[in-house]
């Protein structure tokens, strides 16, 4: 286990610079999620990592040891990849062993370590066979396996649940989340999904177009996010944004183009009149009187609870009911945003203000 | 009228129908239909020839002289024949020979091609021209390179003051079988290289990184992913080398016509030579039919080395 510094690192294919100076500092023992659309350089930044890509400039090092010019193999990583590279030539047992097995370790002591993760990984029963005979899940838990058995200082994840179907990527999130827990090893987990990155972080990083757009803990990114990005990339479905100015009438309020009133819990800093971006999460909208007057579009059930696609003025908004509603497209209703979970973001910079 | 009544005479309907109607219809059949006219084309033009040339092995027919039946003779002579041994000798060793240089020049050159290079799409089709030219164009080019007085090695290595004499190439037994052996090698790499080029090319890069991470080094990489990922298209494009090496015809007729004394005659050659040139149809059917033991065997070889590799084969079978 080490802990893994990542400073200043910027990275050019040619004339094109994709990482614009990120720092990431990532502690030891720690669980850390760097998520981002498709392009925005995080699966780049792990192969930085790995040893895979060259670092154009800045430095990373892993337990103290700064690794830009040392080998991949010499960096005791282990990374399981999108497709599992499983060596498709091999039982799973040899390939969980292949690299002890390059590491000259003898073959008594391959076979208990690799016995040792499978029983950890539930494999036990598959060790004699090959990759083209297991399903997708079985692939991915023996791409894992192949990761344990090394005990390497750091795990690399790069999107490693995004090949399997909805249901089994929750339980295979549940399974990883608990492997940590158990092993404590240093882990950064790459991907594009919000709600993996939520559910598996200790720490999460949120990139966009190779820049750094907020470092933090999953709550405290959902909580206060650190700009309009963040604010719309963090939770499902995204918050909405309501564009107004900032008005101060006895309470304090934003006003939009239509003359509505949306309620802010205090003042912001900031005179009053400045053009700001009122965001507001689906799940905090009430229905009651005093709220904005919308029209129903869509109704969508999940069980669990209602999604309401609603329209208020020519903006559509997304509103989030635990309760069952009763609603009809075409409803008139009432959408009152509470006050004290609202957000503000400054219309020309995106930040929080 | 009712849906039974119209079940019933749909069922008697089906009876009535012809073992042969249904013959046309029926799913499993189709198929045959399908392959009948590939099938009856290979059998007038493929099979059908080499069982008349089996058959004629076993006469003593002439050209221009219809033979009769006579058993084994002519293989008997040919037990007998110290040339005929010679030329199945001269086989073996140019296909063996030429097959494992043909392998190992073709194997590194794929690996050559498959890493990035400047004018890479350009490199790769240079490597295809001794593929692409006609066999008997490049032989009499070989023909010219290896000429006892014109030959361009012998010029050049005299104008390096290396030699004093020019070499006869074709003119000395062992050096005969080295030359036609680089000809025949030339000729053949490509074929060998762009295989295993597309072979390399279906390997998944991350398998390669996934290696590298696991410590791998460039030899541990050839040696554990490459080279068994590849197994199955090395038995394949080799199992064919051999198949064309050893039925080998233009390049040595072109070129040394099996001189001198023998030294280059392939059983190939030498049926050809004579079963069409001296006209003993029925010995040269024996020579080609002595192949067929030689080609199966090469054949068998290369399918059952297909067959041990479970790991490619689909699903469940343990």
């Amino acid at each position: 286990m080490a802990s893994v510094q990542i400073r200043d690192v910027r990275k050019s294919f040619g004339d094109v610079e994709i990482l614009h100076g990120v720092s990431v500092p990532i502690e030891d023992g720690q669980f850390v999620v760097l998520v981002g659309p498709s392009g925005c350089g995080k699966s780049t930044l792990l192969r930085m990592l790995a040893g895979l890509e060259n670092i154009t400039a800045g430095t990373i090092s892993i337990g103290g040891r700064v690794v830009n010019n040392v080998h991949p193999k010499e960096r005791d990583i282990a990374m399981v990849f999108q497709n599992y590279a499983l060596y498709p030539h091999m039982t799973v047992a040899k390939n969980m062993g292949f690299s002890l097995m390059l590491r000259g370790e003898s073959k008594s002591e391959i076979d208990t370590r690799v016995k040792k993760a499978a029983q950890i990984l539930g494999l036990m029963p598959l060790l004699e066979r090959y990759p083209r005979q297991l399903s997708g899940g079985q692939r991915q838990r023996v791409a894992m396996g192949r990761a344990i058995v090394r005990e390497p200082q750091v795990f690399l994840f790069d999107e490693p649940l995004s090949n399997l179907d909805a249901k089994l990527r929750v339980a295979m999130r549940t399974e990883m989340k608990e492997l940590h827990q158990r092993l404590k090893t240093t882990t950064v987990y790459v991907t594009h999904d919000q709600i993996e990155a939520m559910t598996l972080g200790d720490k999460i990083v949120v990139m966009h177009d190779g820049v750094i757009e907020q470092v933090g803990a999953p709550l405290e990114l959902y909580d206060k996010p650190a700009n309009q990005f963040v604010a719309g990339f963090i939770g499902s479905p995204a918050m909405n944004f309501l564009n107004g100015k900032l008005k101060a009438n006895g309470s304090a309020y934003v006003e939009t183009e239509q003359g509505h009133k949306l309620p802010l819990k205090s003042m912001p800093q900031g005179e009053s009149g400045r053009d700001v971006v009122y965001g507001i999460r689906p799940e905090h909208f009430e229905l009651g009187e005093g709220g904005l007057p919308a029209e129903v579009v869509v109704v969508e059930p999940t069980g669990s609870e209602t999604q309401v696609v609603a329209r208020i003025g020519n903006q559509e908004v997304i509103a989030v009911f635990r309760e069952r509603q009763n609603l009809k497209p075409g409803d008139k209703i009432s959408l009152r945003p509470r006050a004290d979970t609202a957000h503000l973001f400054a219309k020309d910079s995106g930040k929080r203000i | 009228m009712s849906t039974v009544e119209e079940a019933e005479r749909n069922a008697s309907r089906m009876k009535e129908l012809s073992a042969w109607g249904r013959l046309k219809v029926n799913r499993n059949w189709l198929a045959i239909w399908f392959m009948l006219p590939a099938a009856a084309f290979l059998l007038l033009f493929l099979a059908w020839p080499l069982l008349l040339g089996v058959w004629l092995s076993f006469t003593d027919t002439r050209l221009a002289r219809p033979g009769k039946f006579i058993g084994f003779e002519n293989y008997e002579w040919l037990w007998d024949d110290s040339v005929f041994w010679l030329s199945v000798f001269n086989t073996l060793l140019y296909t063996i020979v030429a097959s494992i240089i043909k392998f190992v020049v073709g194997l590194y050159l794929a690996l050559l091609l498959n890493r990035h290079m400047p004018f890479k799409a350009m490199i790769r089709s240079i490597v295809l021209i001794p593929f692409i030219v006609p066999t008997v164009l490049s032989a009499i080019a070989f023909w010219w390179i290896y000429d006892s007085q014109f030959s361009i090695i012998s010029w050049s290595l005299k104008q390096m003051g290396l030699i004093n004499q020019n070499i006869d190439f074709l003119g000395d037994g062992n050096l005969a079988r080295a030359s036609l052996i680089f000809a025949n090698v030339w000729r053949g790499v490509p074929f060998v290289a762009i295989t295993l080029l597309a072979g390399l090319q279906t390997v998944s890069p991350s398998l390669y990184e996934a290696a590298t991470l696991d410590g791998a080094s460039a030899w541990q990489r050839f040696r554990f992913v490459t080279y068994p990922l590849l197994t199955p298209i090395i038995a394949v494009v080799m199992t064919f080398s051999v198949l064309f090496t050893f039925t080998d015809f233009q390049l040595i007729w072109a070129m040394t016509r099996g001189g001198p004394a023998n030294a280059t005659h392939l059983m190939a050659t030498l049926s050809y030579s004579r079963g069409i040139l001296s006209g003993q149809l029925g010995e040269g059917s024996a020579i080609a039919t002595a192949m067929i033991p030689f080609l199966l065997a090469a054949i068998m070889f290369s399918w059952f080395g297909l067959q041990r590799r479970k790991w490619q084969q689909g699903e469940n079978n343990d």
